[in-house]
C-alpha cells in the first residue's frame, strides 16, 4: 500500500475490551474497535448514517455469521467492520472502515482517505450555544 | 391494455396488487378515487380512535402507486361512463379511454328513513372522514347511541367508548345482535359483556323520530320509550355505491348492487364489478375476504386466464371491543337436518356452539362468543370435511386447549386447506415456504407467501403449520436466544449458575459461540447481573451492557444523556430539590417531571457525568436506575399521614419497597406502585407490581403494564399484612427473572404462561413447586449485594475515565452536539 498515513492514537491498555472508542483527528471523528474476543482491530467513521448520530463508538461489537459487525447504540443498525456494509437495512447507507495498525503496544490508525474525504459531520454547526 | 377502475377502497386497492402481480405486457393502469386519501383498511377503523394513525391505516402509500406505474386520481370521482366509446369522464373533466372497466365503488351507510337524521350530532360510520367528524362532535357529548347491532354497528360503539363517551346506547331493529352471524343465546352473552363495558343493548326496537331542534337531543322509539343522546352513529347497513352503473345502463339489483356472473362480468362484457358494490348470485358480500377474491379473479383473466367466482364462504371471526365473536358454515341449521351442541358458561361470558350432521360426522357450523380460539380448527374440519371425534363435544370443551392439541390439528389438515382467505393461501403454500424457502419464523413466512398479513386471525394456525412441518424435517424448534446460543433464556440463566460464569466472554466460550452480538450481549448481562448483583461497568462487562447501561445514564438525541436520581416513593426534601435545581443549572441540564414521580435532567455530556454524579451523591442522593432493565420507581399516592381517605402509610412503604428492590436487574424494566386506598391515586393496577391498601392490609396486583399495549394488573393475594405482602413479591419477581424470555414484560410474561395468574398463584402463594423458600433466599443476596453503581464510579479513577468522549482528547466534548431554545430551556436539535 502506498502513501498510508499512519496516525497514533492511544496504548493498547487504554482500550476497552470488545468495544470502541472514539477518536479525534481534526475535525473528524472516527470509531476504533478492540474486538478482544477475535483479536482484530477495526475502525470506521464515528457517525451513524441512518439517523447523523456521533454513536458508533458506543455501539455493541458481535458477528454474523462470522462477520464482525458493529450495532449502534441508538436504533440497532448493524454495520459490517470489513466493508461498512448495513447488515440489516439494505436501504442505509454505508459507513466508511478505515485499516488498523499495534506495533509496540500502540494503536494506529490509517488517514490518508480522510483529508480528502468531505468532512463527516460537514452538515452540522460546529459550535454549542453556550447558554441556551 | 388499458384498465380504468373506479373505487380506490380495500378491494380496488387489492385489484391492482393483484393484476401488477400478473406482469401483464403494456398495462396501462389508471385509478379514480372519490376519497382524497389512498385506500385504507376500514376493517379496522375504529383503531384510529384507539391511537392509529392514517399513515397507519393506509395500505400502500401514494409513492407506492407512482412506483408501480399507476396512474391515481384522488378526490376526482369518476361521473360518467361512455360505454359505446369506453371511456370515462372524471369530475375534473379528465377523458381516459380503457379496454377494460373495473367498478370498485363499494357502498355508502344505508340511512333508514327516519324524521330528523339530517340533525346535527348525526353521523354514519364509514370513512375516515366521517371518523373525524365524530371525533370534534364527540369531545362535547356525554352520550352515544348506534343504530345498528351488526359487525359495523359495535365497531362503532367501540369507537364512542374510545372516544372517552361512558354511557353508549346500541339500538338494534332484530330482536338479537349480529342478527347475520349468530344466535339468540350467543346475542345474550355478547349483551352481558357489552353491559360489563357500559354499553347498553335495546334489540327488538325501531326509532321512529329523532329529537331536538338543530342538534340531535334525543330519540323517540315506536313503542313510545324516549332516550336522550348528544350524538348518534348510523350503522345500520351498507348500500351499494351504483348509482354510476345505474346511470350507464349496467343491470343492478332491485334492491340495488351491480349484477354480476361468475367471472364478475357486468351485462358489458368489458365491465367488470367487485367488492362491496357486485350483487353476485343474489348476493351483496359485505366482507373484504370475498372482495379480495373477487379482485383476483377479474386480475386472472385480465391475464388471459380462467378464475369463476365460486361464491364465498361469510365464515368469520372478530374481536369486537376486545371480545371474540366468531360463526361459521350455517350457524343457525337446527331441527330434524342437524343435531346442535351447546356450551354456555354465564359467570366467564362464553358461549359456544357447533351443528353436525345427524350421523355425527360433518360438522355444519356454529357460533363462538367470548372464546374463539377454536375458531381456526373448527372451520377447517367444517370446509374440509374432516372427520370428527367420537364425543363432538370435545371440539368445544377441551380441560385445556395446549399447543400439543393444536399441532395434532394441524396435522390432520388436506394440503388445500385454506388457511388465509384474505390472501388465498393453502396449508401446502406455507408447509413449502418451510421446506423449499427456508422460511423458519412466521415473519419469513408473511413474507413469503403473504399469509396473515391481512386480518391476521390466521397467524397462530401458521405457526402451528410451521413449526409441525419443521419438526417433520426434523428440525428442532427451540426459543434460542440468536445465533451464538442454542439456549433459551430460562436455559441459560440455569447454566451460568451451575457452571458459576461470571463475564460475558466466559458465558460465551463456555456455552455459545461465535463472537456474540447486540441481541445475547445485553440478555447475558442481564442474566449475569441477576445472578451476581455485581458491578456491571467492570472492563470486562462494560462493552456487553447496552449503551445505557454502560455509561449509566440515558442515551438521548444527539447523543448526550439524561441522569435520574433515585427519588424513592417520589418522596423528597426542598433541600434536595435546591441540589437538584443547582446541579442542573451548573450543567446547564433541561429538567422535566417524570411519570414515575422523579425528575429527569437531560443533555448531559459523557464527560460531564461523573462531576454532577458526584453533586448528587454528596448530597444524599444515588442512581435510580433509570438506565437499566430493572426497578425503576414505586410510584405512591400521599397515604395516610396526609389524605383524609388513606387506610395506610402509602409513602412509608412505597420508599421500603423501593430501597428493597433498588438495582435489581430483571428480563425487563419494573414498576411498581402503592396506593393508600381503594381510589388507587397510584395506579397501582397498571404496574408490573401494584399494592393497595384495604381495611385488614394490603392487595397485591402483578402483571400489570402501560406502555404501547396497557394490561390492567390481576389481583394475586389479598389483605396481607407487610411483611407477607414483601415475601411474596420477593418469590414473584425472582420467579420472573428465572424463567421469562429477555425483554419481555410480566404482563407478557404472564399471558404466555401455562395456566396463567392460577398457576402463578399456586407457585408464589401456595408455594406448589416448593421454590418458595429459595426464591426468597436468593432475592435476599441480590437485596444485601446492592450497591450505588454511581457511587462507585464517582470514587474508582479508572471507572471515570471511561466517560470521555474522545479518547486522544479526553477533556474535550463532542463539538458536534447541539441544541436548540425552547420554553426558556434547551432541547436537542432536530435530526
Amino acid at each position: 500500500m502506498s502513501n498510508q498515513n499512519w496516525f497514533h492514537v492511544c496504548s493498547v491498555q487504554d482500550m476497552p475490551h470488545n468495544g470502541g472508542v472514539c477518536v479525534k483527528y481534526g475535525e473528524h471523528q472516527i470509531a476504533l474497535y478492540y474486538f478482544t474476543h477475535r483479536n482484530e482491530w477495526y475502525a470506521s467513521q464515528n457517525l451513524c448514517p441512518h439517523k447523523q448520530q456521533m454513536a458508533l463508538s458506543r455501539g455493541m461489537l458481535g458477528s454474523q455469521q462470522g462477520e464482525p459487525k458493529v450495532a449502534c447504540p441508538f436504533h440497532k443498525k448493524t454495520f459490517s467492520l470489513k466493508d461498512g456494509h448495513c447488515l440489516n437495512d439494505e436501504a442505509c447507507s454505508s459507513i466508511k472502515v478505515y485499516d488498523v495498525r499495534v506495533k509496540g503496544g500502540e494503536v494506529y490508525i490509517d488517514v490518508k482517505d480522510m483529508d480528502q474525504q468531505a468532512m463527516v459531520h460537514a452538515h452540522r454547526q460546529e459550535t454549542v450555544s453556550p447558554n441556551i | 391494455m388499458k384498465v380504468v377502475v373506479i373505487g380506490n377502497g380495500m378491494v380496488g386497492q387489492k385489484f391492482c396488487e393483484k393484476l401488477l402481480s400478473k406482469g401483464i405486457p403494456d398495462l396501462q393502469l389508471t385509478v379514480f378515487g372519490e376519497e382524497t386519501l389512498a385506500a385504507y383498511d376500514r376493517v379496522h377503523l375504529s383503531s384510529y380512535f384507539a391511537g392509529k394513525t392514517v399513515e397507519d391505516l393506509t395500505l400502500q402509500p401514494v409513492k407506492w402507486y407512482e412506483e408501480n406505474g399507476i396512474d391515481l386520481r384522488l378526490g376526482d370521482p369518476v361521473q360518467e361512463v361512455d360505454r359505446l366509446k369506453k371511456n370515462v369522464t372524471s369530475f375534473e373533466g379528465l377523458s381516459i379511454a380503457y379496454d377494460y372497466l373495473v367498478f370498485a365503488t363499494g357502498s355508502a351507510a344505508f340511512v333508514p328513513p327516519i324524521p330528523g337524521v339530517d340533525k346535527h350530532g348525526v353521523f354514519v360510520y364509514r370513512t375516515i372522514e366521517d371518523l373525524n367528524m365524530i371525533w370534534r362532535h364527540a369531545a362535547t357529548a356525554k352520550t352515544a347511541v348506534v343504530i345498528g347491532g351488526g359487525l359495523l354497528g359495535l365497531e362503532a360503539a367501540k369507537a364512542c367508548l374510545d372516544l372517552g363517551i361512558k354511557d353508549t346506547h346500541v339500538i338494534e331493529f332484530a330482536p338479537r345482535l349480529m342478527p347475520r352471524q349468530i344466535d339468540e343465546a350467543g346475542s345474550e352473552i355478547l349483551i352481558q359483556k357489552l353491559k360489563e363495558l357500559d354499553i347498553t343493548t335495546h334489540t327488538g326496537k325501531n326509532t321512529a323520530a329523532i329529537l331536538g331542534n338543530e342538534t340531535i337531543k334525543g330519540m323517540i322509539f315506536t313503542d313510545g320509550t324516549i332516550l336522550s343522546t348528544d350524538m348518534l352513529v348510523i350503522s345500520a347497513g351498507i348500500k351499494p355505491r351504483d348509482e354510476l352503473a345505474r346511470a350507464c345502463g349496467l343491470t343492478v339489483g332491485p334492491r340495488g348492487g351491480i349484477v354480476v356472473n361468475d367471472h364478475m362480468i357486468t351485462n358489458d362484457e368489458h365491465i367488470f364489478a367487485i367488492g362491496e358494490c357486485a350483487l353476485h348470485n343474489s348476493m351483496i358480500y359485505g366482507l373484504v375476504a370475498p372482495g379480495y377474491e373477487m379482485a383476483d379473479v377479474v386480475a386472472t383473466q385480465l391475464a388471459g386466464a380462467a378464475k369463476q367466482f365460486p361464491g364465498f364462504d361469510m365464515s368469520t371471526k372478530l374481536k369486537l371491543i376486545g371480545i371474540d365473536v366468531a360463526s361459521f358454515g350455517d350457524p343457525f341449521i337446527s331441527g330434524d337436518e342437524a343435531r346442535t351442541i351447546v356450551f354456555r358458561d354465564n359467570h366467564r361470558g362464553i358461549y359456544k356452539r357447533i351443528n353436525f350432521s345427524n350421523d355425527g360426522k360433518e360438522l355444519l357450523g356454529g357460533v363462538l362468543v367470548g372464546d374463539a380460539e377454536a375458531y381456526n380448527m373448527l372451520l377447517q374440519i367444517c370446509k374440509n370435511k374432516m372427520a370428527l371425534p367420537p364425543d363432538p363435544m370435545d371440539l368445544i370443551i377441551k380441560a385445556k386447549e395446549g399447543s400439543a392439541d393444536a399441532g395434532a390439528g394441524v396435522v390432520a389438515l388436506p394440503d388445500d386447506a385454506l388457511i388465509c382467505s384474505c390472501e388465498g393461501v393453502t396449508k401446502s403454500d406455507i408447509c413449502n415456504a418451510v421446506t423449499e424457502q427456508g422460511c423458519e419464523t412466521v415473519d419469513a413466512i408473511k413474507k413469503c407467501t403473504k399469509a396473515a398479513t391481512g386480518c391476521g386471525g390466521c397467524a397462530p394456525m401458521v405457526k402451528d403449520i410451521m413449526v409441525h412441518t419443521m419438526k417433520q424435517q426434523g428440525k428442532l424448534v427451540r426459543n434460542v436466544l440468536c445465533e451464538h446460543f442454542g439456549y433459551s433464556r430460562q436455559e441459560l440463566y440455569d447454566l451460568v449458575k451451575l457452571r458459576d460464569l461470571h463475564s460475558f466472554d466466559e458465558v460465551l466460550d463456555t456455552l455459545g459461540e461465535g463472537d456474540g452480538c447486540e441481541t445475547c450481549r445485553p440478555a447475558i448481562s442481564s442474566i449475569l447481573a441477576s445472578l451476581w448483583n455485581e458491578l456491571i461497568v467492570k472492563k470486562e462487562s462494560a462493552t456487553s451492557q447496552d449503551t445505557n447501561d454502560r455509561f449509566l445514564a440515558n442515551i438521548q438525541k444527539g447523543g448526550t444523556y439524561s441522569v435520574v436520581p433515585r427519588i424513592p416513593g417520589g418522596e423528597i426534601t426542598p433541600d434536595k430539590l435546591l441540589v437538584i435545581a443547582q446541579v442542573a443549572k451548573k450543567y446547564n441540564l433541561y429538567t422535566k417531571i417524570t411519570g414515575g414521580q422523579r425528575i429527569d435532567m437531560f443533555g448531559a455530556h459523557l464527560n460531564d457525568l461523573p462531576s454532577i454524579w458526584e453533586e448528587l451523591i454528596e448530597a444524599g442522593f444515588e442512581s435510580g436506575h433509570a438506565y437499566g432493565k430493572s426497578l425503576r420507581t414505586v410510584k405512591s399516592c400521599v397515604g395516610s399521614t396526609w389524605c383524609r381517605f388513606g387506610l395506610h402509610d402509602s409513602v412509608s412503604y412505597a420508599i421500603r419497597i423501593e430501597e428493597r428492590y433498588r438495582g435489581l436487574r430483571s428480563p425487563h424494566k419494573l414498576k411498581s406502585a402503592v396506593s393508600g386506598c381503594i381510589r388507587e391515586c397510584a395506579e397501582a393496577q397498571s404496574k408490573d407490581f401494584g399494592i393497595i391498601a384495604t381495611e385488614k392490609g394490603w392487595n397485591l396486583y402483578v402483571c400489570g403494564n402501560g406502555g404501547s399495549k396497557p394490561q390492567h394488573a390481576l389481583l394475586l393475594a389479598t389483605d396481607l399484612d407487610s411483611e407477607t405482602c414483601i415475601q411474596y413479591i420477593d418469590r414473584f419477581l425472582m420467579f420472573y427473572i428465572k424463567t421469562a424470555d429477555p425483554l419481555t414484560r410480566t404482563a407478557t410474561w404472564l399471558n404466555k404462561m401455562d395456566g396463567g395468574i392460577d398457576y402463578l398463584r399456586n407457585v408464589v402463594v401456595h408455594d406448589s413447586l416448593g421454590i418458595g423458600a429459595e426464591l426468597e433466599r436468593e432475592m435476599q443476596l441480590l437485596v444485601d449485594a446492592y450497591q450505588c453503581e454511581w457511587k462507585n464510579v464517582v470514587e474508582t479513577p479508572e471507572l471515570r475515565s471511561q466517560f470521555t468522549h474522545f479518547i486522544n482528547a479526553p477533556k474535550e466534548k463532542d463539538p458536534t452536539v447541539q441544541f436548540e431554545a425552547m420554553r426558556d430551556q434547551k432541547k436537542a436539535a432536530t435530526w
